[in-house]
Protein backbone atom coordinates (compact mmCIF):
# COMPACT_ATOMS: atom_id res chain seq x y z
CA UNK A 1 0.00 0.00 0.00
CA UNK A 2 1.24 3.30 -1.08
CA UNK A 3 1.72 6.46 1.29
CA UNK A 4 -0.89 8.05 -1.12
CA UNK A 5 -3.71 5.04 -0.80
CA UNK A 6 -2.51 5.33 3.01
CA UNK A 7 -3.47 8.94 3.86
CA UNK A 8 -6.64 8.60 0.92
CA UNK A 9 -8.09 6.32 2.98
CA UNK A 10 -10.90 7.45 4.74
CA UNK A 11 -8.96 6.51 8.55
CA UNK A 12 -5.55 8.04 6.62
CA UNK A 13 -7.53 11.83 6.02
CA UNK A 14 -8.98 11.79 9.47
CA UNK A 15 -4.72 10.69 10.60
CA UNK A 16 -4.18 14.16 8.75
CA UNK A 17 -6.78 16.26 10.80
CA UNK A 18 -5.50 14.43 14.07
CA UNK A 19 -1.80 15.00 13.13
CA UNK A 20 -2.51 18.71 12.65
CA UNK A 21 -5.13 19.04 14.89
CA UNK A 22 -2.53 18.47 17.61
CA UNK A 23 0.20 20.77 15.81
CA UNK A 24 -2.46 23.14 16.26
CA UNK A 25 -3.34 22.40 19.77
CA UNK A 26 0.55 23.03 20.57
CA UNK A 27 0.33 26.25 18.50
CA UNK A 28 -2.40 28.00 21.04
CA UNK A 29 -0.16 26.75 24.32
CA UNK A 30 2.79 28.78 22.90
CA UNK A 31 0.16 31.51 21.37
CA UNK A 32 -1.77 31.99 24.86
CA UNK A 33 1.56 31.74 27.03
CA UNK A 34 3.12 34.48 24.78
CA UNK A 35 -0.02 36.44 24.84
CA UNK A 36 -0.15 35.86 28.45
CA UNK A 37 2.66 37.83 28.89
CA UNK A 38 0.33 41.03 28.62
CA UNK A 39 -0.82 39.94 32.55
CA UNK A 40 2.57 40.90 33.41
CA UNK A 41 0.55 44.25 33.77
CA UNK A 42 -0.99 43.32 36.62
CA UNK A 43 1.97 42.74 38.77
CA UNK A 44 4.00 45.73 37.75
CA UNK A 45 1.47 48.58 36.18
CA UNK A 46 4.98 50.29 34.64
CA UNK A 47 5.76 47.40 33.08
CA UNK A 48 2.93 48.70 29.79
CA UNK A 49 3.45 45.40 28.02
CA UNK A 50 7.38 45.40 28.07
CA UNK A 51 7.55 41.66 28.83
CA UNK A 52 4.49 41.02 25.88
CA UNK A 53 6.17 43.37 23.20
CA UNK A 54 9.78 41.61 23.42
CA UNK A 55 8.43 38.43 23.81
CA UNK A 56 6.54 38.93 20.31
CA UNK A 57 9.75 40.96 19.00
CA UNK A 58 11.43 37.63 19.57
CA UNK A 59 8.72 35.69 18.13
CA UNK A 60 9.22 37.62 14.65
CA UNK A 61 12.91 38.14 14.61
CA UNK A 62 14.17 34.88 14.75
CA UNK A 63 14.41 32.60 11.61
CA UNK A 64 13.64 29.10 12.95
CA UNK A 65 10.51 30.67 14.21
CA UNK A 66 9.43 31.80 10.83
CA UNK A 67 10.18 28.53 9.24
CA UNK A 68 7.70 27.21 12.23
CA UNK A 69 5.34 29.51 11.30
CA UNK A 70 5.68 28.49 7.36
CA UNK A 71 4.68 25.28 9.17
CA UNK A 72 2.18 26.11 10.99
CA UNK A 73 0.13 27.92 7.94
CA UNK A 74 0.72 24.63 5.93
CA UNK A 75 -0.75 22.49 8.88
CA UNK A 76 -3.81 25.27 8.88
CA UNK A 77 -4.12 24.89 5.63
CA UNK A 78 -4.10 21.40 5.43
CA UNK A 79 -6.04 21.13 8.43
CA UNK A 80 -8.99 23.34 6.97
CA UNK A 81 -8.77 22.35 3.03
CA UNK A 82 -9.11 18.33 4.67
CA UNK A 83 -11.85 19.12 7.03
CA UNK A 84 -13.84 20.37 4.36
CA UNK A 85 -13.21 17.98 2.09
CA UNK A 86 -14.14 15.33 4.55
CA UNK A 87 -17.22 17.23 5.90
CA UNK A 88 -18.47 17.30 2.56
CA UNK A 89 -17.53 13.49 1.31
CA UNK A 90 -19.32 12.46 4.58
CA UNK A 91 -22.40 14.34 3.63
CA UNK A 92 -22.65 13.24 0.06
CA UNK A 93 -22.94 9.24 2.07
CA UNK A 94 -26.35 9.88 2.83
CA UNK A 95 -28.20 11.13 -0.10
CA UNK A 96 -31.54 10.85 1.60
CA UNK A 97 -31.75 11.69 4.91
CA UNK A 98 -33.67 10.79 7.33
CA UNK A 99 -36.98 12.56 8.41
CA UNK A 100 -36.38 12.29 12.36
CA UNK A 101 -32.63 13.03 13.17
CA UNK A 102 -30.74 10.78 15.70
CA UNK A 103 -28.99 13.22 18.10
CA UNK A 104 -29.25 11.73 21.51
CA UNK A 105 -25.94 9.42 21.07
CA UNK A 106 -23.54 11.92 20.58
CA UNK A 107 -22.78 15.89 21.78
CA UNK A 108 -24.03 18.78 19.18
CA UNK A 109 -20.18 19.81 19.22
CA UNK A 110 -19.21 16.45 17.87
CA UNK A 111 -21.43 16.83 15.07
CA UNK A 112 -21.12 20.81 14.05
CA UNK A 113 -17.38 20.21 13.68
CA UNK A 114 -17.67 21.54 10.09
CA UNK A 115 -19.72 25.03 11.34
CA UNK A 116 -17.86 25.42 14.38
CA UNK A 117 -14.40 24.95 12.29
CA UNK A 118 -16.11 27.87 9.87
CA UNK A 119 -17.34 30.47 12.53
CA UNK A 120 -13.22 29.65 13.56
CA UNK A 121 -12.09 30.58 10.28
CA UNK A 122 -13.93 33.75 10.08
CA UNK A 123 -13.00 34.96 13.09
CA UNK A 124 -9.62 33.90 12.34
CA UNK A 125 -9.56 36.00 8.97
CA UNK A 126 -10.61 39.04 11.06
CA UNK A 127 -7.68 38.07 13.68
CA UNK A 128 -4.82 38.02 11.35
CA UNK A 129 -6.50 41.02 9.43
CA UNK A 130 -5.96 42.62 12.95
CA UNK A 131 -2.40 41.55 13.98
CA UNK A 132 -0.16 39.34 11.50
CA UNK A 133 -1.10 41.55 8.89
CA UNK A 134 -0.09 44.29 10.80
CA UNK A 135 3.37 43.02 12.31
CA UNK A 136 4.60 41.10 9.60
CA UNK A 137 3.38 43.65 6.26
CA UNK A 138 1.43 46.90 6.90
CA UNK A 139 2.51 48.05 9.99
CA UNK A 140 -0.73 50.26 10.06
CA UNK A 141 -1.50 51.61 13.68
CA UNK A 142 2.27 50.16 15.12
CA UNK A 143 4.40 52.37 16.70
CA UNK A 144 8.13 51.88 17.59
CA UNK A 145 8.84 51.20 21.18
CA UNK A 146 12.43 50.78 22.14
CA UNK A 147 14.23 48.78 25.06
CA UNK A 148 17.58 48.41 25.79
CA UNK A 149 18.13 50.55 22.28
CA UNK A 150 16.63 47.85 20.32
CA UNK A 151 13.13 49.41 18.49
CA UNK A 152 10.62 46.88 18.10
CA UNK A 153 6.76 47.06 17.21
CA UNK A 154 4.60 48.10 20.47
CA UNK A 155 2.20 45.46 19.85
CA UNK A 156 0.87 46.01 23.18
CA UNK A 157 -0.37 49.10 22.06
CA UNK A 158 -1.91 47.79 19.11
CA UNK A 159 -3.48 45.20 20.93
CA UNK A 160 -4.98 48.20 23.07
CA UNK A 161 -6.32 50.19 20.47
CA UNK A 162 -8.30 46.85 18.95
CA UNK A 163 -9.65 45.82 22.12
CA UNK A 164 -11.23 49.20 22.47
CA UNK A 165 -14.40 48.22 20.88
CA UNK A 166 -17.51 46.30 21.98
CA UNK A 167 -17.92 44.44 18.90
CA UNK A 168 -14.40 43.36 18.50
CA UNK A 169 -14.15 42.00 21.74
CA UNK A 170 -17.76 40.19 21.12
CA UNK A 171 -16.37 38.95 17.92
CA UNK A 172 -13.31 37.57 19.54
CA UNK A 173 -15.25 35.85 22.56
CA UNK A 174 -17.52 34.21 19.63
CA UNK A 175 -14.45 32.74 18.12
CA UNK A 176 -12.97 31.66 21.46
CA UNK A 177 -16.22 30.13 22.48
CA UNK A 178 -16.54 27.97 19.31
CA UNK A 179 -12.39 27.23 19.59
CA UNK A 180 -13.80 26.01 22.77
CA UNK A 181 -16.03 23.50 21.52
CA UNK A 182 -14.15 22.83 18.38
CA UNK A 183 -11.29 21.63 20.80
CA UNK A 184 -13.43 19.37 23.54
CA UNK A 185 -14.30 17.15 20.60
CA UNK A 186 -11.29 17.38 18.62
CA UNK A 187 -8.97 16.74 21.11
CA UNK A 188 -10.04 13.92 22.05
CA UNK A 189 -10.88 12.84 18.93
CA UNK A 190 -7.45 13.04 17.08
CA UNK A 191 -5.69 10.82 19.74
CA UNK A 192 -8.28 8.41 18.88
CA UNK A 193 -7.76 8.64 15.65
CA UNK A 194 -3.61 8.01 16.33
CA UNK A 195 -4.74 4.76 17.53
CA UNK A 196 -4.81 5.47 21.11
CA UNK A 197 -6.87 3.02 22.74
CA UNK A 198 -6.10 1.93 26.15
CA UNK A 199 -8.74 3.14 28.57
CA UNK A 200 -6.50 4.65 30.65
CA UNK A 201 -5.33 7.07 28.11
CA UNK A 202 -8.36 8.05 26.74
CA UNK A 203 -9.71 8.70 29.97
CA UNK A 204 -7.01 10.70 30.71
CA UNK A 205 -6.82 12.51 27.85
CA UNK A 206 -10.86 13.06 27.56
CA UNK A 207 -10.14 14.92 31.00
CA UNK A 208 -7.14 16.86 30.04
CA UNK A 209 -9.12 17.68 26.77
CA UNK A 210 -11.71 19.23 28.14
CA UNK A 211 -9.43 21.09 30.82
CA UNK A 212 -7.50 22.42 27.82
CA UNK A 213 -10.63 23.67 25.67
CA UNK A 214 -11.79 25.67 28.76
CA UNK A 215 -8.55 26.61 30.12
CA UNK A 216 -7.09 28.17 26.53
CA UNK A 217 -10.63 29.94 25.76
CA UNK A 218 -10.83 31.58 28.79
CA UNK A 219 -7.39 32.89 28.90
CA UNK A 220 -7.93 34.29 25.10
CA UNK A 221 -10.96 35.75 26.42
CA UNK A 222 -9.71 37.64 28.73
CA UNK A 223 -6.65 39.50 27.09
CA UNK A 224 -9.88 41.80 25.27
CA UNK A 225 -11.71 42.13 28.19
CA UNK A 226 -8.86 42.82 30.26
CA UNK A 227 -7.85 45.81 27.68
CA UNK A 228 -11.49 47.19 27.51
CA UNK A 229 -12.25 46.70 31.84
CA UNK A 230 -8.98 48.78 32.13
CA UNK A 231 -7.19 46.06 34.37
CA UNK A 232 -4.29 46.79 31.90
CA UNK A 233 -3.14 48.82 29.61
CA UNK B 1 -46.01 -4.81 34.61
CA UNK B 2 -49.14 -3.47 33.40
CA UNK B 3 -50.86 -5.30 30.37
CA UNK B 4 -52.70 -2.36 28.44
CA UNK B 5 -54.04 -2.40 24.69
CA UNK B 6 -53.07 0.83 22.32
CA UNK B 7 -54.25 2.44 19.04
CA UNK B 8 -51.77 3.95 16.81
CA UNK B 9 -50.84 6.16 14.43
CA UNK B 10 -47.86 4.52 12.20
CA UNK B 11 -45.53 6.57 9.47
CA UNK B 12 -44.08 4.34 7.57
CA UNK B 13 -41.52 4.94 4.34
CA UNK B 14 -43.01 2.87 1.14
CA UNK B 15 -40.80 2.31 -1.40
CA UNK B 16 -41.34 -0.21 -4.33
CA UNK B 17 -37.91 -1.03 -5.49
CA UNK B 18 -34.49 0.57 -5.33
CA UNK B 19 -34.83 2.62 -8.54
CA UNK B 20 -37.88 4.56 -7.39
CA UNK B 21 -38.69 7.43 -5.32
CA UNK B 22 -40.52 6.47 -1.88
CA UNK B 23 -42.37 8.12 0.57
CA UNK B 24 -44.20 8.11 4.17
CA UNK B 25 -47.43 6.62 3.79
CA UNK B 26 -49.74 6.78 7.77
CA UNK B 27 -51.27 3.68 8.64
CA UNK B 28 -53.57 2.87 11.58
CA UNK B 29 -53.20 -0.05 14.20
CA UNK B 30 -55.87 -0.86 16.70
CA UNK B 31 -55.94 -2.90 19.57
CA UNK B 32 -51.94 -3.30 19.93
CA UNK B 33 -51.18 -5.73 23.05
CA UNK B 34 -47.66 -4.02 24.91
CA UNK B 35 -46.47 -7.38 25.29
CA UNK B 36 -46.16 -7.80 21.78
CA UNK B 37 -42.84 -7.52 20.05
CA UNK B 38 -42.38 -4.02 17.78
CA UNK B 39 -42.30 -6.53 14.41
CA UNK B 40 -45.39 -8.61 15.65
CA UNK B 41 -47.09 -5.31 15.75
CA UNK B 42 -46.09 -5.13 12.07
CA UNK B 43 -47.21 -8.84 11.17
CA UNK B 44 -50.75 -7.02 12.56
CA UNK B 45 -50.11 -4.20 10.37
CA UNK B 46 -49.33 -6.62 7.08
CA UNK B 47 -52.19 -8.65 8.13
CA UNK B 48 -54.17 -5.37 7.74
CA UNK B 49 -52.66 -4.52 4.91
CA UNK B 50 -53.56 -7.49 3.06
CA UNK B 51 -57.09 -7.69 4.31
CA UNK B 52 -57.54 -4.75 2.94
CA UNK B 53 -55.87 -5.54 -0.32
CA UNK B 54 -52.93 -3.56 -0.11
CA UNK B 55 -49.16 -4.41 -0.50
CA UNK B 56 -47.71 -5.41 2.96
CA UNK B 57 -44.76 -3.67 4.13
CA UNK B 58 -41.45 -5.49 3.39
CA UNK B 59 -39.18 -5.67 6.50
CA UNK B 60 -35.80 -8.07 7.13
CA UNK B 61 -35.97 -9.98 10.49
CA UNK B 62 -34.88 -13.49 11.00
CA UNK B 63 -34.30 -14.84 14.19
CA UNK B 64 -36.73 -12.59 16.29
CA UNK B 65 -34.40 -13.36 19.37
CA UNK B 66 -32.29 -10.37 18.86
CA UNK B 67 -29.16 -12.20 17.78
CA UNK B 68 -29.20 -12.35 14.11
CA UNK B 69 -28.66 -9.29 13.51
CA UNK B 70 -31.75 -9.19 10.48
CA UNK B 71 -33.99 -6.21 11.68
CA UNK B 72 -33.42 -3.29 10.66
CA UNK B 73 -36.13 -0.32 11.50
CA UNK B 74 -35.07 3.39 12.25
CA UNK B 75 -37.57 3.76 14.77
CA UNK B 76 -38.65 7.85 15.65
CA UNK B 77 -35.18 8.47 15.24
CA UNK B 78 -33.48 6.18 16.28
CA UNK B 79 -31.59 2.55 14.52
CA UNK B 80 -33.34 -0.40 16.63
CA UNK B 81 -36.16 2.10 18.39
CA UNK B 82 -36.09 4.01 21.65
CA UNK B 83 -34.40 1.33 24.38
CA UNK B 84 -30.58 0.96 25.01
CA UNK B 85 -28.82 -2.15 23.58
CA UNK B 86 -31.89 -3.80 22.18
CA UNK B 87 -32.87 -4.94 18.67
CA UNK B 88 -36.24 -4.03 16.91
CA UNK B 89 -37.52 -7.21 17.42
CA UNK B 90 -36.74 -7.25 21.14
CA UNK B 91 -38.26 -4.04 21.06
CA UNK B 92 -41.98 -4.45 22.87
CA UNK B 93 -44.87 -2.12 22.45
CA UNK B 94 -44.54 -1.72 26.14
CA UNK B 95 -42.13 1.11 24.70
CA UNK B 96 -45.19 3.67 23.45
CA UNK B 97 -48.35 4.64 24.70
CA UNK B 98 -51.83 4.73 23.61
CA UNK B 99 -52.63 7.47 20.85
CA UNK B 100 -48.05 7.75 19.65
CA UNK B 101 -47.57 8.13 16.58
CA UNK B 102 -44.48 6.01 15.37
CA UNK B 103 -42.20 6.91 12.38
CA UNK B 104 -40.39 4.27 10.88
CA UNK B 105 -37.79 4.61 8.51
CA UNK B 106 -35.22 1.59 6.41
CA UNK B 107 -31.25 2.22 7.37
CA UNK B 108 -30.47 5.18 5.48
CA UNK B 109 -27.20 5.33 3.60
CA UNK B 110 -25.74 5.05 0.17
CA UNK B 111 -23.94 2.01 0.52
CA UNK B 112 -27.31 0.62 2.00
CA UNK B 113 -29.84 0.77 -1.37
CA UNK B 114 -33.22 0.27 -0.22
CA UNK B 115 -34.16 -2.82 -1.16
CA UNK B 116 -37.91 -2.21 -0.73
CA UNK B 117 -39.80 -0.40 2.28
CA UNK B 118 -37.62 -1.13 5.23
CA UNK B 119 -35.40 -3.45 3.92
CA UNK B 120 -31.84 -2.84 2.58
CA UNK B 121 -29.24 -4.78 1.07
CA UNK B 122 -26.29 -4.70 3.35
CA UNK B 123 -24.28 -7.35 1.23
CA UNK B 124 -21.75 -4.25 1.46
CA UNK B 125 -20.54 -5.86 5.13
CA UNK B 126 -19.96 -9.60 3.70
CA UNK B 127 -17.68 -7.86 1.32
CA UNK B 128 -15.84 -6.24 3.98
CA UNK B 129 -15.77 -9.44 5.98
CA UNK B 130 -14.94 -11.45 2.33
CA UNK B 131 -11.58 -8.86 2.60
CA UNK B 132 -10.00 -9.66 5.23
CA UNK B 133 -12.49 -10.81 8.15
CA UNK B 134 -10.92 -14.28 7.96
CA UNK B 135 -7.97 -16.48 9.28
CA UNK B 136 -5.92 -19.06 8.07
CA UNK B 137 -6.51 -22.55 9.83
CA UNK B 138 -4.32 -26.16 9.17
CA UNK B 139 -6.38 -28.84 7.76
CA UNK B 140 -6.61 -32.22 9.72
CA UNK B 141 -7.76 -33.01 12.67
CA UNK B 142 -8.72 -30.09 15.40
CA UNK B 143 -6.56 -28.37 17.16
CA UNK B 144 -7.10 -28.66 20.91
CA UNK B 145 -8.77 -25.55 21.88
CA UNK B 146 -6.47 -24.60 25.03
CA UNK B 147 -3.41 -25.47 23.13
CA UNK B 148 -3.18 -21.47 22.54
CA UNK B 149 -2.32 -19.35 25.89
CA UNK B 150 -4.39 -16.38 25.17
CA UNK B 151 -4.48 -13.69 27.72
CA UNK B 152 -7.48 -13.28 29.68
CA UNK B 153 -8.11 -9.38 28.74
CA UNK B 154 -7.72 -10.15 25.53
CA UNK B 155 -9.76 -12.87 25.47
CA UNK B 156 -12.40 -10.49 26.98
CA UNK B 157 -12.26 -7.63 24.23
CA UNK B 158 -12.13 -10.33 21.82
CA UNK B 159 -15.15 -11.22 22.47
CA UNK B 160 -16.57 -8.19 23.38
CA UNK B 161 -16.05 -7.08 19.52
CA UNK B 162 -17.04 -10.82 18.17
CA UNK B 163 -20.83 -10.05 19.70
CA UNK B 164 -21.29 -7.60 16.44
CA UNK B 165 -24.12 -9.23 14.32
CA UNK B 166 -23.25 -6.60 11.46
CA UNK B 167 -26.67 -5.29 11.58
CA UNK B 168 -25.59 -2.41 10.91
CA UNK B 169 -26.92 0.18 13.23
CA UNK B 170 -23.76 2.13 13.38
CA UNK B 171 -24.15 3.28 10.06
CA UNK B 172 -27.60 4.17 10.11
CA UNK B 173 -26.62 6.11 13.48
CA UNK B 174 -23.65 7.45 11.96
CA UNK B 175 -24.26 11.41 10.85
CA UNK B 176 -21.28 10.24 8.41
CA UNK B 177 -22.92 6.89 7.41
CA UNK B 178 -19.27 5.43 8.67
CA UNK B 179 -19.14 1.81 8.46
CA UNK B 180 -16.13 1.95 11.14
CA UNK B 181 -17.66 0.69 14.58
CA UNK B 182 -18.82 -2.55 12.73
CA UNK B 183 -15.33 -2.85 10.59
CA UNK B 184 -13.37 -2.19 13.84
CA UNK B 185 -15.31 -5.17 15.70
CA UNK B 186 -14.64 -7.06 12.72
CA UNK B 187 -10.63 -6.01 12.68
CA UNK B 188 -9.95 -6.17 16.80
CA UNK B 189 -11.96 -9.75 17.36
CA UNK B 190 -9.27 -11.20 15.45
CA UNK B 191 -6.30 -8.70 15.93
CA UNK B 192 -6.91 -9.24 19.79
CA UNK B 193 -6.27 -13.07 19.43
CA UNK B 194 -2.99 -15.11 17.72
CA UNK B 195 -5.17 -16.58 15.56
CA UNK B 196 -5.84 -13.37 13.69
CA UNK B 197 -2.04 -12.94 13.85
CA UNK B 198 -0.79 -14.21 10.74
CA UNK B 199 -2.81 -11.80 8.38
CA UNK B 200 -3.39 -8.91 11.15
CA UNK B 201 -1.89 -5.86 9.06
CA UNK B 202 -3.51 -7.17 5.55
CA UNK B 203 -6.54 -7.49 7.05
CA UNK B 204 -7.09 -3.86 8.23
CA UNK B 205 -5.47 -2.33 5.02
CA UNK B 206 -8.28 -4.62 2.96
CA UNK B 207 -10.80 -4.21 5.05
CA UNK B 208 -10.27 -0.35 5.32
CA UNK B 209 -10.01 -0.18 1.29
CA UNK B 210 -12.98 -2.88 0.61
CA UNK B 211 -15.19 0.13 3.38
CA UNK B 212 -13.72 2.85 0.92
CA UNK B 213 -15.05 1.29 -2.29
CA UNK B 214 -18.51 0.64 -0.89
CA UNK B 215 -18.90 4.07 -0.26
CA UNK B 216 -19.31 4.82 3.65
CA UNK B 217 -17.95 7.89 5.24
CA UNK B 218 -15.19 8.33 7.42
CA UNK B 219 -15.24 8.39 11.43
CA UNK B 220 -15.32 11.38 13.21
CA UNK B 221 -15.52 9.76 16.67
CA UNK B 222 -19.10 11.54 17.68
CA UNK B 223 -20.23 8.21 19.36
CA UNK B 224 -23.60 7.97 17.97
CA UNK B 225 -23.11 4.32 16.92
CA UNK B 226 -21.88 3.07 20.13
CA UNK B 227 -24.80 4.87 22.00
CA UNK B 228 -27.14 2.56 19.25
CA UNK B 229 -25.73 -0.61 18.90
CA UNK B 230 -27.78 -2.99 19.81
CA UNK B 231 -24.76 -4.81 21.49
CA UNK B 232 -22.45 -2.44 22.98
CA UNK B 233 -20.05 -2.71 20.77
CA UNK B 234 -16.93 0.12 22.31
CA UNK B 235 -15.90 2.95 20.33
CA UNK B 236 -12.70 1.46 21.79
CA UNK B 237 -12.65 -0.50 18.62
CA UNK B 238 -12.70 2.23 16.58
CA UNK B 239 -9.47 3.58 17.91
CA UNK B 240 -7.90 -0.17 17.85
CA UNK B 241 -8.78 -0.17 14.38
CA UNK B 242 -6.56 3.51 13.99
CA UNK B 243 -3.37 2.01 15.77
CA UNK B 244 -3.86 -1.05 13.64
CA UNK B 245 -4.05 0.82 10.25
CA UNK B 246 -1.29 3.00 11.26
CA UNK B 247 0.66 0.30 12.44
CA UNK B 248 0.36 -1.33 9.62
CA UNK B 249 1.15 1.55 6.74
CA UNK B 250 4.22 2.16 8.52
CA UNK B 251 5.60 -1.00 8.91
CA UNK B 252 4.75 -2.05 4.75
CA UNK B 253 6.90 -3.45 2.83
CA UNK B 254 6.40 -1.23 0.35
Amino acid sequence: MTWKQVFTSSVGKKLVMGLTGISLVLFLIVHAGINACIFADLVDPEENGAMFNKAAHFMGSTVLIRIMEIGLFAGIILHIYQGYLLTLENKQKRAIGYAVTYKDGSKWYSRSMGLLGTLILLFLILHLYHFWVSARFTHQGLDPVTYNGIEMHNMFALMKVTFSEWWIIAVYSAGCISLAYHLAHGFQSAFRTLGVYNNRYTLMLTSIGYAYSIIIALVFILMPISFKMGWIG
Amino acid sequence: MEHYHMNLNLKVWRQKNTNTKGDFKTYQVKNISSEMSFLEMFDVLNEQLITEGEEPVAFDHDCREGICGMCSMYINGKPHGPWQANTTCQLHMRAFKDGDTIVVEPWRANAFPVIKDLTVDRSSFDRIIQAGGYISVNTGNAVDGNALPINKDNADNSFAAAMCIGCGACVAACKNSSAMLFLSAKVSHLALLPQGEPERKSRVMNMVAQMDKEGFGACTNTGACEATCPKEISLTNIARLNSEYLGASLSADK
